[in-house]
């Protein structure tokens, strides 16, 4: 029955070789460890090249997913990286971090027998190729137009809006608030899931292209928008993402060893505390560790706290599972690595030692009543429900508002009732004119991809202002 | 990388003051603002209110007392050494304005601190009264600067080594039996700055204070900065670093600072284990 077995075996997804959750759940090396070429292959041979392909679609930067996949197949693999690039500065990346179950693959006709390609996988075997062989996009040789573009914030946006424009000849400088570039990217997602070797080649390459990025500068504090202008900027893209982490507001919350997930990660991830004390930035070890929230970023937290020692962590959600805002994969990851979850529970209260520090949380037990606005159905508290759990450390992960800091130093720059920016959605463009910006700190957050996107289409209209305007 | 171009050692050793070429931030910087300083690659983000700038020299200047591992660690920076990453200014600037009598509290390396607020004060027209403080004569620093920035200047040590032999909280309540004081600006350790709050409450005396919690990024990004002011969470990065005293929960930004005590320990250690290799 050998033809058969060669049909089953066309049917299902190569699966990408992990490291096991049980050794992995202690250290900070890459969870998933890439395809083989001779995995690519197999996988792209199950492409079923369509015609008018919905996969394209499904994705924010229009990768041409079936040509790359074809290349793919053909072992064709340093074309197949051109042919991302064309499309989309940061592969490497993107075929790690977004989503693309409700993407590209959401959309893969061989969704419906539950087995779509695995585009994430082949894109980031392609990038991951590109850089062990040192294959560089060339870059065309273009006359300068010598119109200058300020980027304000080096995440996912910034960086592709700079990658764009400084394709259509125009010089850029990127601003960065922090020490090192590459925004949520650096501080934000940990090493396990996206190595930041990853994230500084793509910034070096940008660099070598001719990119200019200042670390160290706060817009807003250390040069206003206005001043920029006056420098010599002839635009100006804002991508700071969205920054100021919400808390639960509720008692207890200011104990020792409560903190936002924002500086959780950014002590693990930027300042590398995995490393103490050979790096000198200090966390809290959490024994018994609470993450308040469901998301990826809550999922990254806990995975983060399992990895730098602690026995028990548990993610505490007033939800369900089915309304658990994290990717499938990250849940199953978590999950696996020995994560526990505590569902339609919520805090109300955290319990403290004499020395202030955190010791435990009183929670009450949640049922689902009617849809909300978000069409989820609301969580209500079920009346004399409460227990106490014990924790030395919590995490809260219930996502984050708008950050002030540079919109309050802008002058006429239009936000919305949340504070964040009003911007075209076609465009990015803001109410200054000049102005554009694009990602979390315009739609609150979302994901790496979606500010991207931002990022792309906002370099457009710059590029079609700055040529128009000339 | 930021040069340090002038470096002196006062209080004994104990406080280190660094001049340190950032042209940008001195542009910008305005009494009461704070920057983060990072001494290498591995080093912490340590916030420091600055305690002068310069636009024309492109300087700003800190003076810091040596706690712990990081600022050893810049305490061991000498001119021309540099620092890899400074941050700044950031920040809300102290509010100048004339308002009458202002009596300026200052302990420890708060000194350095208030001193340009006091000097911003006076300039505006007000009238200063100056007390400052420290355990001891050896570790009271700045006292000429404040005594030219100020009408009238009063010397505390707990001791009695130089001027009144006791607290500046001593002399901070006859000043207000004595006088109509309309500002108190308050700068130095939390208990002193608690302490002077406690005093100048009963006369109704708006007390300004200058925070300085745990910080990483400055930007109002990690919330790690946040206080509760009124019972309402502030970030001191964003909003502060300046409060009302009266409205600060100072037992609980105490508790606060104390959370990576056995931590910084470690880390003091395992410093001095790489130097003597
Ligand atoms: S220091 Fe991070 S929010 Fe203030």
């Amino acid at each position: 029955m050998a033809g058969n077995e060669a049909v089953t075996e066309k049917k299902t997804r190569v699966a990408m070789p992990e490291q096991e959750p049980d050794y992995r759940r202690r250290n900070f090396e890459e969870v998933p460890l890439g395809y083989t070429p001779e995995m690519a292959v197999k996988e792209a041979s199950r492409c079923l090249q369509c015609k008018s392909p919905s996969c394209v679609e499904g994705c924010p930067v229009e990768i041409d997913i079936p040509a790359f996949i074809q290349l793919i197949k053909e072992e064709k693999f340093d074309e197949a990286i051109k042919k991302i690039w064309e499309k989309n500065r940061l592969p490497a990346v993107c075929g790690r971090v977004c989503p693309q179950e409700n993407q590209c693959e959401g959309r893969c006709v061989l969704m419906k027998k539950g087995r779509p390609i695995a585009i994430g996988n082949l894109e980031r075997f392609a990038a991951d190729f590109a850089r062990e062989k040192g294959i560089e996009e060339a870059s065309p040789r273009l006359v300068p137009t010598g119109k200058k573009v300020a980027i304000v914030g080096s995440g996912p946006a910034g960086l592709t809006a700079a990658a764009d424009l400084m394709a259509k000849g125009h010089q850029v400088t990127i601003f960065e608030a922090l020490h090192k570039p590459g925004g949520v990217l650096v501080y934000g997602i940990p090493e396990f899931r996206l190595p930041k070797d990853i994230v500084a080649d793509e910034v070096e390459s940008l660099e070598r292209q001719g990119a200019e990025i200042e670390c160290n500068t706060v817009v807003g504090r250390t040069v206003t928008i206005n001043e920029l202008f006056e420098e010599g900027y002839d635009a100006v893209f804002i991508g700071v993402g969205a920054g100021l982490p919400k808390f639960m507001n509720i008692p207890g919350e200011n104990l020792v060893g409560i903190m936002s997930a924002n500086e959780y990660l950014t002590r693990a991830n930027l300042m590398k505390v995995y490393l103490f004390p050979e790096y000198d930035t200090p966390i809290p070890k959490g024994k018994n560790v609470a993450v308040l929230g469901a998301g990826n970023v809550a999922m990254d937290s806990g995975r983060t706290a399992m990895r730098l020692g602690a026995d028990t962590v548990r993610i505490v959600y007033r939800r369900s599972r089915e309304e658990m805002p994290a990717r499938a994969a990250e849940i199953h990851h978590a999950e696996e690595e020995g994560i526990e979850f505590l569902l339609l529970t919520n805090p109300i209260r955290f319990l403290g030692d004499d020395r202030g520090r955190v010791v435990g949380m009183e929670c009450i037990k949640m049922e689902l009543g009617e849809p909300d606005a978000s069409g989820r159905r609301r969580p209500v508290a079920i009346e004399g429900s409460e227990f106490e759990i014990s924790c030395d450390l919590v995490i809260i992960a219930v996502g984050t508002d708008a950050n002030p800091l540079l919109t309050r130093s802008t002058e006429g720059l239009k936000l919305n009732k949340w504070g964040y920016i009003e911007a075209d959605p076609d465009t990015g463009k803001t109410s200054i004119e000049g102005v554009w910006a694009g990602g979390d700190i315009v739609t609150g957050s979302a994901t790496v991809i979606q500010a991207m996107g931002a990022g792309r289409r906002a370099a457009r209209s710059i590029h079609e202002y700055l040529t128009h305007n000339s | 990388m930021f040069e340090i171009v002038k470096r002196k050692e006062m209080a004994n050793g104990t406080v280190i003051l660094n001049e340190i070429k950032a042209p940008l931030i001195a542009q910008k910087a305005k009494p009461g603002q704070f920057v983060i300083l990072k001494a290498d690659e591995r080093g912490e983000r340590i916030p420091l209110t600055m305690a002068d700038s310069d636009p024309e020299r492109g300087t700003i200047t800190v003076i810091y007392k040596v706690v712990g591992r990081s600022t050893e660690l810049f305490k061991g920076l000498e001119v021309g050494d540099s620092y890899q990453d400074a941050i700044g200014p950031l920040g809300q600037p102290t509010h100048l304005e004339k308002v009458g009598t202002v009596v300026c509290v200052g302990g420890g390396t708060g000194i350095a601190v208030l001193h340009p607020i006091a000097q911003g004060l006076k300039r505006v027209g007000n009238r200063v009264v100056g007390i400052i403080g420290a355990r001891t004569e050896g570790l009271l620093i700045l006292e000429e600067e404040m005594r030219a920035v100020s009408n009238e200047l009063f010397v505390c040590t707990d001791d009695g080594s130089r001027g009144h032999h006791g607290f500046v909280t001593d002399i901070l309540k006859r000043v207000l039996e004595e006088e109509n004081v309309d500002l108190v600006v308050a700068i130095g350790p939390v208990p002193m700055m608690k302490f002077v709050t406690e005093i100048t409450k009963p006369y109704k005396v708006k007390t300004l204070v200058s925070l300085n919690p745990i910080m990483i990024d400055g930007t109002g990004m990690c919330g790690g900065c946040r206080v509760s002011v009124d019972g309402v969470n502030k970030f001191a990065c964003v909003d502060g670093p300046e409060f009302d005293g009266h409205k600060v929960d100072f037992d609980q930004l105490m508790q606060r600072l104390r959370a990576y005590q056995s931590e910084e320990k470690t880390s003091s250690k395992a410093h001095r284990c790489r130097l003597d290799q």
